[in-house]
């Protein structure tokens, strides 16, 4: 939370809609997305009721479980599922593309939930297929354990800053509106999407209101509506299992088929609008780039699967935790740094917190030179004037949207005796301005240029080294036994069996 | 307790039965200890579900018969037998040594189940010196708040190794890979901690010190997609700290009193109208997370709406001291000079709003 | 801890005890906790003085901060004239003048150091050696450093020792790292905290007295951040003191909290309740104030070692800490504007003060103003670092509320399955230093 976003919340509820909070889009956003729509049943860790799924709005694939605590069931609707998830995945698989020198796929998969509940559905359904076998006692489906892989793929997708694999709506809604009511009211995608598009002529807060109603608007799951599960779901699956013949059981099966459909469709129609929504808003500049990474990961992990097809780990070891939080730190450095270069009102935010100031350039000497060291070198000066609340000393290195490749140096800071605000700014360039000691044209803003400098700096780029696992030191364990993945998954088979 | 605040805090509740503190009761006076109106309404024993429901805000969550059902279909499995799954559990996993086990179901004496009479029998059967036993199911514990006894629900197990107890909280959420959801083992942990208290009070009545029951509690729960159990340690050494205080600062219910009128009800027989004009002039602290909590949070929400805290903490907190949406538009705009206490909120308020005019024109 | 023996008895007792297992040949690590100025950077030398003379080899020392690698560059060179110490740095540093000196090689590259007895580098820069080992490494600061960084740094030695206090601000992250929780290895634990999961049975020793904290502020320190491993003031009452040369012709608010923390080592400038911005203009106003007027009263610091009319207390021996940094730069800038006197002051966050010391430290308290208390602003260790910078003094500035601010803060923070609880609550903490402060209180208008 910032006071940029507090301030837009209080408008929103003036207005009695949502209003925007990014200028562009920071997401990827799939022409051809997998929007997957899970329910559980309640009390139970993971265990799928059913779901909608599917790339076309019109035409959902709903897949159901009729008594989700049987286990062959439930390893029918892994099955089911696979098959759709594993074709929309080969789909992305079609044609390569040359970027820097190397094949990528020219698509990747996006698969988009509702909320994050949705991730952690498809997290645990992912865990719980991975390491199933296909052969043996309680044998599942090939394509089962693929699947786990995949939706363990997805789900650790999402901790990765940047990444648009997945979309959880609410998450991704949040980022780029703000609405008049709080947070935890925004996790419920209706009454968000009611902030952000009210239907039928209401506003905003009426529409939200009607949202927590879930008689009208069935709760995007996974969880149900616990009054839906003693009502009704609780008769369905009893008249299931009451029905004698093939006859009766289908019978029970297409309503409890049916009414698990009208549960989740309105979440369906409601993630396909917001997909709209969120693909309506322009692009920031470097969410091609980012989705390049998405593509070059997911490139990297098929090819990796073709040759090695295990599921990845119950959990990383020591070696493997470092690198990864190496990792997402770098990328949420780059992310954070990114949108604040894309977007003006995500700039703001520095700006308000004094990190980044945007002014005149009201005083300018291009050909500055500085000879105190053994090579005379080109450092022009130029003062710029703001009004933002500048927190910046001297000695901090800031670079501005315009040119984000040339460093400056903040020399100077001089302010107004009672503090309150136009500040000037004395900056040194650094470099960006060719070689000679006359700047190259256009490298040195003018006077009169509107710039926004902020002192945001990404990580350095080198790629950090780690000891390999073999290597694992004394200090954390040492070396963990080597991964075998048949291992870990003997352990559930014998208990799977709820009914 | 006095009489006279026994007899207010009847007429607070009116002729509705009373609602008793229970363990879950307690543990959540520390998800919102500065609500005034919860702690009246707890302390007089109120129904909030039916309160709220009266004053047209019924209740928007129930809880889904699945998750009972499992529930009590996982703790009959542990406690079947004897405890038998218990008791391997707590030799294998938590590698105690437990040479000769006995089990005693405290759930009635005699065929009576008087809640006084068991707690009688609950005390001499823990405190014995001779021959201790090891495991005490539905031991029936007693806790004093603001004033009053309360009987704890008695579901729970006590396990007692080398002369020092350990209470046993079986719950239904699954621990999968050794995580489990924090907030569930949070509540499942306070809950202990309060069992943990009830039962030092109760060896303290017979001078056994603090140390016999200990601050580790053993949470079971099915492990991983499976029913099989899994037992592992809590320490709930913060969660006893929180508590105690809560509980010390109960005791001054008669406080809370002084600020509300004399002749206040709540009593649903009474008009909705009535009941909520009273409700008002008791102090609440609302804040989006009662959501998840109270059974009152909807009529305390719809009581909040349009103060800037209704859209949570951080919120406001973001908006320095000002309290209500118009306030902060007005400032923000400039139509409305700031007091003294909200110069340096509004110079911020009007910043943030002149750069969300300046990237989004008309759309801000 | 022993009631029988002086103090410094105590502390050379267990500083013996620690250099006795770095003579043995017995664990890979010693771990030594040391609270609050305990000494530790005077034990971080002597240890590295007793391997050389065991003929232990080349001796490897990891710090965290570029700063913290120079002052010990220092302490090393000045304590062991007769020894060459390298000081291992990144591409873009510049020596400092505490390093210069007859016997100390900076180098980039630690094969251009094979010559020093003993090598120095922060954390970050061993990261980048990829070769060798060192029979023994110091690591200092150990509690600064996480998980992540010990493992790529721990297979260049084969035992170490590491030193560091408990109470000081666990390591953080910007990401998310829920998916670690529990594991014994978690990249997000501190670097001991890691060792002792997986060696729960290196010998820890715990430096038993504070040099730095006066006698004033140890018992409440102590009991507040460490309460199952009390340590005491290396002074006793009266012997650290502060007077003001000058006395004050009209009593303020101010100069009464000046007053107090002469006379009692603490005091609470406590202003209005409010909810107010982060960057509260008055509470920021005050710690500026109270920095000058400070340094207008002349104040003298008396320690039983020093002179006896005392040392004066100039702008560099003074610090003025926070919890964010846009107040500590709100601080600096209204110090600024107030004129050139109280240039030289430090004005940091609770992150940056870590290991540092002052005589009067002035401390924005992080709770000031709140309308809400959150995990960050409850932070233990935040807290330990603010009040346990001083020497002689420190002065608190609140605004009235905090203790009905913690009397409502809803404990709803998850719990986390196999995560050893760290002590102390940052809630309890900070309820036990404001009651600590309540005698010291100074009401401003």
């Amino acid at each position: 939370m910032s006071a940029l976003t507090a301030v837009a919340k209080v408008r929103a509820y003036e207005l009695g809609r949502a209003v925007p909070l990014a200028t562009r889009r920071h997401v990827h956003v799939s022409d051809r997305p997998l929007v997957f729509v899970p329910l559980s049943m309640a009390g139970e860790a993971n265990a799928p009721l059913g779901c909608l799924i599917g790339t076309d709005e019109a035409q959902p694939r709903v897949l159901v479980v009729q008594d989700p605590r049987n286990r062959t069931q439930r390893f029918a609707f892994a099955a089911q599922l696979a098959e759709i998830v594993l074709a929309y995945v080969d789909g992305c698989t079609v044609s390569m593309v040359e970027e820097r020198g190397k094949s990528v796929f020219a698509d990747a998969p996006q698969l988009v939930v509702a909320n994050p509940g949705g991730v952690e559905f498809t997290r645990l359904l992912g865990r719980s297929t991975r390491f199933r076998r296909t052969e043996g006692e309680w044998p599942v489906a090939p394509t089962v354990p693929v699947l786990g892989r995949w939706l363990t793929w997805f789900a650790e997708s999402t901790e990765k800053p940047g990444a648009s694999t997945v979309l959880a709506l609410t998450t991704v809604l949040c980022r780029h509106w703000a609405t008049g009511q709080s947070a935890l009211e925004d996790a419920n995608l209706a009454a968000l999407m009611g902030w952000i598009a009210p239907w039928d002529g209401l506003t905003g807060p009426c529409a939200a209101e009607q949202a927590e109603d879930p008689a009208i608007w069935p709760p995007a799951g996974p969880a149900t509506d616990p009054d839906f599960d003693n009502g009704v779901l609780a008769k369905l699956i009893a008249a299931y299992d009451r029905a004698l013949d093939d006859t009766a059981k289908s019978t029970a099966m297409l309503r409890m088929l049916a009414v698990l459909r009208e549960q989740m469709q309105p979440t369906w129609h409601l993630m396909w609008k917001a997909i709209a929504l969120l693909r309506a808003i322009p692009p920031a500049s470097t969410v091609e780039k980012r989705w390049l990474r998405d593509r070059q990961d997911f490139t990297a992990i098929v090819e990796y699967w073709r040759d090695n097809p295990i599921p990845q780990a119950r959990v990383d070891n020591a070696v493997r935790a470092a690198q990864r939080l190496d990792r997402l730190e770098r990328a949420l450095d780059e992310v954070t740094v990114d949108a604040a270069m894309d977007d003006e009102l995500a700039m703001a935010e520095f700006r308000l917190s004094g990190e980044a100031f945007q002014g005149s350039v009201v005083a300018c000497d291009p050909v500055r030179t500085d000879g105190t060291g053994t090579r005379r070198k080109l450092r022009p000066h130029i003062v710029v004037a703001t009004a933002d609340p500048l927190r910046l000393e001297e000695g901090a290195t800031v670079r501005s949207s315009a040119r984000p490749a040339q460093e400056a140096t903040v020399v100077g800071v001089e302010r107004s005796a009672d503090l309150t605000w136009p500040a000037r700014v004395t900056l040194e360039l650094r470099n960006g301005m060719g070689r000679r000691l006359i700047p190259e044209p256009g490298t040195v803003p003018e006077l009169g240029e509107r710039l926004c400098y902020a002192a945001l700096e990404t990580k350095f780029a080198i790629n950090a080294t780690f000891p390999k696992r073999e290597e694992t030191p004394w200090t954390h364990g040492g070396p963990p036994p080597p991964y075998e993945p048949e291992q870990q998954s003997t352990m559930d088979i014998a208990t799977e069996d709820w009914s | 307790m006095t009489d006279g605040l026994d007899e207010r805090l009847r007429r607070i509740r009116g002729d509705s039965p009373e609602k008793r503190h229970n363990a879950r009761t307690i543990s959540a006076l520390t998800s919102n200890p500065g609500c005034n109106r919860r702690a009246i309404m707890d302390a007089a024993g109120i129904d909030k579900p039916t309160l709220a429901q009266h004053i047209g805000f019924p209740l928007p969550f129930g809880q889904s018969q699945f998750a009972i059902v499992r529930g009590n279909i996982f703790e009959a499995q542990v406690k079947a037998d004897g405890c038998a799954e218990l008791i391997t559990l707590l030799r294998e996993h938590l590698k105690l040594s437990l040479p000769e086990v006995s089990y005693e179901d405290l759930n009635e004496v005699g065929g009576n189940d008087d809640n006084r009479l068991r707690h009688r029998d609950t005390r001499t059967r823990l405190c014995r010196q001779e021959e201790p036993g090891t495991l005490f199911d539905h031991p029936m514990l007693t806790l004093t708040v603001a004033g009053r006894d309360v009987f704890l629900e008695p579901d729970l197990i006590c396990f007692q190794i080398k002369g020092k107890y350990h209470i046993v909280e079986i719950k239904s959420f699954a621990v999968i890979d050794g995580q489990a959801d924090g907030s569930k083992v949070a509540a499942a942990a306070i809950q202990s901690a309060v069992y943990v208290i009830a039962l030092r009070n109760l060896l303290a009545s017979r001078s056994i010190p603090a140390d016999a029951v200990s601050d580790d509690v053993i949470l079971v729960t099915p492990k991983d997609f499976s029913n099989r159990p899994v037992a592992t340690f809590v320490d709930v050494r913060k969660q006893l700290t929180v508590l105690r205080r809560q509980l010390s600062r109960l005791t001054s219910i008669d406080a809370l009193l002084s600020l509300v009128p004399e002749r206040l009800s709540l009593d649903v027989a009474r008009p909705a109208a009535a009941v909520v004009e009273d409700l008002r002039s008791i102090e609440a602290r609302y804040m989006p997370e009662c959501l998840n909590t109270c059974e009152l949070a909807r009529f305390c929400r719809h009581e909040c709406r349009g103060t800037t805290r209704a859209m949570g903490r951080d919120v406001a907190e973001e908006l320095g001291s000002v309290e209500t949406v118009d306030t902060a538009l007005q400032l923000a705009r400039g139509t409305l000079p700031p007091a003294p206490e909200q110069v340096e909120a509004t110079r911020m308020l009007r910043l943030a709003w002149s750069m969300r005019q300046e990237s989004l024109g008309s759309a801000a | 801890m022993t009631a029988m023996l002086p103090t410094s008895a105590e502390a050379s007792r267990v500083v013996e005890a620690v250099l006795a297992d770095l003579r043995m040949a017995g664990p890979r690590g010693v771990v030594v906790d040391s609270p609050p100025g305990a000494g530790k950077s005077t034990l971080v030398v002597r240890a590295a003085g007793t391997l050389v003379d065991e003929g232990s080899g080349q001796v490897m020392v990891v710090a965290q901060t570029n700063e913290q690698v120079d002052d010990l560059v220092y302490r090393l060179a000045t304590g062991y004239p007769g020894l060459t110490i390298g000081r291992l740095s990144a591409q873009d540093y510049l020596p400092t003048p505490r390093v210069v000196h007859d016997n100390v090689m900076v180098e980039k590259a630690v094969a251009k150091l094979v010559s020093a007895a003993i090598v120095v580098a922060t954390a970050a820069k061993w990261t980048t050696v990829s070769d060798g080992t060192w029979p023994w490494a110091i690591v200092d600061e150990a509690y600064q450093m996480r998980s992540d960084t010990l493992l790529r740094i721990a297979n260049r030695f084969d035992r170490a020792l590491f030193v560091g206090d408990p109470g000081q601000l666990d390591p953080f992250s910007t990401v998310e790292t829920n998916r670690w929780t529990g594991l014994t290895w978690d990249p997000m634990q501190s670097a001991v905290a890691a060792l002792l999961r997986h060696n729960p049975d290196l010998p820890l020793h715990r430096l038993p007295v504070s040099w730095r904290l006066p006698a004033s502020a140890a018992p409440a320190v102590s009991a507040a951040f460490y309460p199952f491993t009390p340590f005491v003031s290396g002074t006793g009452p009266g012997e650290r003191t502060l007077s003001l040369r000058t006395a004050a012709l009209r009593s303020s608010p101010v100069d009464g909290a000046i007053e107090a923390a002469v006379d009692a080592g603490w005091s609470l400038f406590e202003m209005p309740n409010r909810h107010a911005l982060r960057t509260d203009a008055e509470a920021v106003a005050a710690c500026a104030t109270i920095a000058q007027r400070l340094l207008e009263r002349g104040p003298l610091a008396f320690t039983p070692d020093g002179l006896s009319t005392g040392e004066p207390v100039t702008p560099s021996r003074i610090a003025i800490g926070t919890a964010h940094r846009d107040q500590a730069a709100a601080i600096r800038a209204q110090l600024g504007a107030l004129g050139s006197r109280t240039g030289g002051i430090t004005v940091d966050t609770a992150n940056r003060l870590q290991g540092r010391e002052y005589d009067v430290t002035i401390v924005l308290h992080p709770l000031s103003g709140r309308l809400d208390a959150t995990a960050f602003h409850l932070e233990s260790g935040r807290l330990c670092v603010l009040t346990s910078r001083h020497r002689h003094a420190c002065i608190v500035v609140a605004r009235a509320g905090i203790q009905e601010l913690l009397d409502a803060h809803p404990s709803t923070e998850p719990v986390h399955l196999s995560v050893p609880v760290k002590f102390p609550d940052g809630w309890e903490a900070n309820q036990s230093i404001l009651t600590h402060l309540q005698p010291y209180k100074v009401r401003a208008p």
